[in-house]
């Protein structure tokens, strides 16, 4: 910034710098920084919590003030997904499919207390018991549904972790993807094998497992 | 008066007090082998291979053009179908076709051939209960994954068998040459379940030829949570009650605990005290407001592709709404408000804070509207989008099923809240309101109408509110800690919900749980009629229908 610079390069960040221009810091660390400050959401819509998670975005909440608001429709372009909402056995693989075409690094924020534990529906035959049972999540925001000032507290606690380079570990192992002809081949498999070709993609469930 | 409708021309069976079920009887003759009595309507019993027949002599003589429900179930000893018929211009008119069919091997003749609405409906009732439906021109799964091993509200399904899912449909689209094998013309378009446009999960298989729709077929089950085993598996008392709320999650709420409320307190036998009908009234109608505001500021985001002003404005205006039923609830969006014989509590104090809060709303409303009709209808793009596209006629509307604004955006004049009055609703000064275009442009103004008509009815609750005498506020009804319902009463009841007809059909075992909860859901049969719409339509008038028809997948699903 050298002379006749304009005045509106005279921040009060600059200030702080105080006479010197240049700040000494890791490379790691100041692209953590960024990587924080500025997210992309992928637009994703699943249930109730959706609805909330629209109201996070828009007027009065406004998730944008942090850094964190434009709602990306294709995965290829995000690197946050909020998952708002009830995983269901139909829809599981999909939404992996949905995180496995993001760019790393990404990030997943749990909404909502179906996406912990299947939540008021966790009984149910065909619900997966939680985000955590299919990709791994960074943070999780419990509610039904949780109000939009929690989603932003969540996301606000998701930006202080990137920040500080942390990730999130497996708690537990999840469902995978999995061609068809890799399987085990039990019973069920032997029943089903007319309808699946050895390539399909599928994804098979015990639910007896299941926290 | 608003209130009244024309009278029809005389039809078999109808008298002045309600319906003649002996002349039913007479009608279909030998057919009917047994007779059941239902609370809400006399039941039929018929062979299961003589459906067809009974459905299409009173579909054509007795004029019960309104299928409402199907629903199936295993007893001990039988499976059972019942349709539930009803008549668009007298919804008090109602008959159930009840059809048992044996335990070993349960088969019953398909309605889908009378009724266009039978076909996803017996779907589902395969893919849950596990009856065939001979002659049925598609039957498959409709919920659940194709490779779903057995029938999950069968009696003997075991919940904790593993199950494989595919992920065949979700494959590149454009990863092998998408034109289809016998028209190399046509080319094969996924859209779904993860798209912006389809409004949540929905799963849409679409073959274009050239810029227009050939073919559409809609996939559901993204977000089949199981409500009705949830809701099979709850006491009557408090644990179903919040399980409406999460049906049609748009704030539509209030309305949906009505539907459940309204099914079990008339199975039990409950009266609401006045009062408390009048809060329910008034809250219902703040949620219709909130949930026609989405369907609006979405609509809009499906036209104009930008999530801009309209879209910003309808949800600033979804605030205040939502501020308004958290005062009155204590939740923003899943309310569990209502309660069997009344409502959880009083409007919160101080009232003429309250009541203030609801008039400024108000007052504010039209003035809002305007801007939305100088924005969204004004506007010539939006118009020629929506004019005269996803036309639906009124006969094709009947036949589906369509409730709600779908149907009266057709010019069919059929609202619950007026037809089959429940609440406060028969006291009250309103119109239902229909529009003629049967197009997407329609379907758009008879919401917007309609929050005008939800607005004067909140406007006169507040005023009935205001003046009601402290010492008269009585807002629960005398109901029995543990509700045992008399074994074998079955009921099916319907509200007018955001959407359209949301009916429940519930059947008592004696115990303080039901042996059978079943949903009818308005968008699950509105959602039918997308075919009918977008067929040689452009693809983005085919999006346009489907924000027109306002589904929500969670009811959708169930």
């Amino acid at each position: 910034m050298g002379e006749g610079a304009d005045a509106r390069f005279n921040s009060t960040l600059r200030e702080a710098f105080g006479s010197t221009p240049f700040i000494l810091t890791k490379f790691d660390q100041f692209m953590n920084w960024v990587r924080g400050s500025s997210m992309f959401m992928l637009q994703f819509g699943i249930a109730c919590c959706s609805i909330e998670m629209i109201h996070t975005y828009a007027i009065k909440h406004d998730l944008d003030r942090f850094g964190a608001g434009i709602p990306r429709a294709s995965p290829r372009q995000a690197d946050v997904i909020v998952v708002p909402g009830t995983i269901v056995s139909k829809f599981a693989p999909r939404m992996k499919r949905v995180y496995d075409q993001m760019p790393e690094p990404k990030f997943v924020v749990s909404m909502g207390s179906c996406t912990i534990s299947g939540g008021p529906f966790q009984e149910g035959y065909n619900v997966v018991k939680g985000a955590e049972e299919v990709i791994p999540v960074d943070i999780h925001v419990p509610g039904c549904p949780p109000r939009p000032e929690a989603l932003v507290y969540g996301v606000a606690k998701l930006q202080e972790r990137i920040a500080n380079g942390e990730s999130s570990p497996v708690t537990v192992k999840p469902y995978e993807l999995e061609q068809f002809g890799d399987l085990e081949r039990d019973e069920l498999v032997e029943h089903l094998a007319d309808e699946i070709d050895e390539d399909d993609l599928v994804m098979r469930y015990n639910w007896n497992d299941s926290p | 008066m608003s209130l009244e409708k024309p009278s029809s021309p005389t039809e078999i069976g109808v008298t002045e007090d309600g319906l003649d079920y002996d002349a039913l009887a007479e009608l279909l003759g030998g057919h009917v082998i047994d007779r059941e009595s239902h609370v809400n309507a006399e039941g039929f019993v018929v062979r299961p291979d003589e459906v067809q027949a009974v459905l299409s002599t009173l579909k054509t003589e007795a004029g019960f053009d309104h299928l409402a429900n199907l629903t199936a179930q295993e007893y001990d000893d039988r499976y059972e179908s019942i349709y539930h018929l009803r008549k668009y211009d007298d919804p008090t008119q109602e008959l159930s076709i009840v059809v048992p069919s044996p335990k070993d091997d349960p088969h019953n003749q398909s309605a889908a051939r009378i009724y266009d609405t039978a076909d996803w409906h017996e779907r589902e009732a395969y893919d849950l209960v596990g009856i065939d439906y001979d002659d049925h021109p598609d039957l498959r799964r409709i919920l659940l994954p194709e490779t779903w091993q057995g029938h999950p509200l069968s009696q003997d399904y075991d919940q904790n068998q593993p199950q494989i899912v595919t992920l065949r449909e979700n494959a590149n689209p454009l990863q092998d040459d998408q034109r289809s094998e016998d028209d190399p013309d046509t080319m094969f378009v996924n859209i779904g379940p993860h798209h912006p446009a389809t409004h949540g999960v929905l799963h849409v298989k679409t073959v274009l030829d050239g810029e227009q729709v050939a073919d559409i077929d809609p996939d559901i089950g993204y977000l089949h949570r199981c409500e009705e085993q949830m809701c099979q598996q709850g006491t009557y008392r408090h644990q179903i009650m919040p399980y409406p709320d999460r049906w049609d999650y748009v704030s539509a709420g209030m309305l949906n605990e009505w539907a459940y409320a309204r099914a079990a307190e008339d199975l039990a036998d409950i009266e609401v005290p006045e009062y408390a009908q009048v809060i329910r009234t008034m809250s219902a109608e703040l949620s219709r407001i909130a949930a026609h505001m989405l369907a609006l500021g979405t609509f809009a985001l499906d036209v104009f592709g930008d999530f801009t002003a309209i879209f910003q404005y309808a949800f600033r205006d979804r605030e205040v709404v939502m501020n308004i039923l958290e005062d009155i609830s204590g939740q923003r969006l899943m309310f569990n408000y209502f309660r069997l014989g009344g409502v959880a509590w009083d409007l919160p104090e101080p009232r003429d804070e309250f009541f203030e809060k609801i008039r400024d709303f108000l007052d504010d409303l039209p003035y809002k509207l305007e801007e939305y009709h100088d924005l969204i209808t004004g506007n010539e793009i939006f118009q020629m989008r929506c004019v005269d596209t996803g036309v639906l006629t009124p006969e094709k509307a009947k036949s589906y099923g369509a409730t709600g604004p779908v149907a009266r955006g057709s010019g069919v004049d059929y609202d619950l809240r007026r037809d089959d009055p429940y609440g406060y609703y028969d006291e009250l000064d309103w119109n239902v309101v229909t529009e003629t275009g049967c197009d997407n442009f329609s379907r758009v103004l008879v919401r917007m109408r309609e929050v005008e008509e939800s607005a004067r009815i909140i406007e006169q609750c507040v005023d009935l509110l205001e003046q009601w005498p402290e010492d008269d506020r009585e807002i629960q009804a005398n109901v029995p800690r543990t509700l045992r319902p008399e074994p074998d009463e079955e009921i099916y009841r319907a509200v007018e919900g955001a959407k359209g007809e949301l009916g429940i059909y519930i059947r008592s075992d004696g115990t303080d749980k039901p042996a059978r909860f079943k949903i009818r859901s308005p968008c699950f049969s509105n959602l039918q009629t997308l075919p009918e719409m977008s067929q040689g339509e452009y693809i983005p008038d085919m999006i346009a229908s489907l924000g027109s028809l306002d589904i929500v997948l969670g009811e959708v699903d169930r």
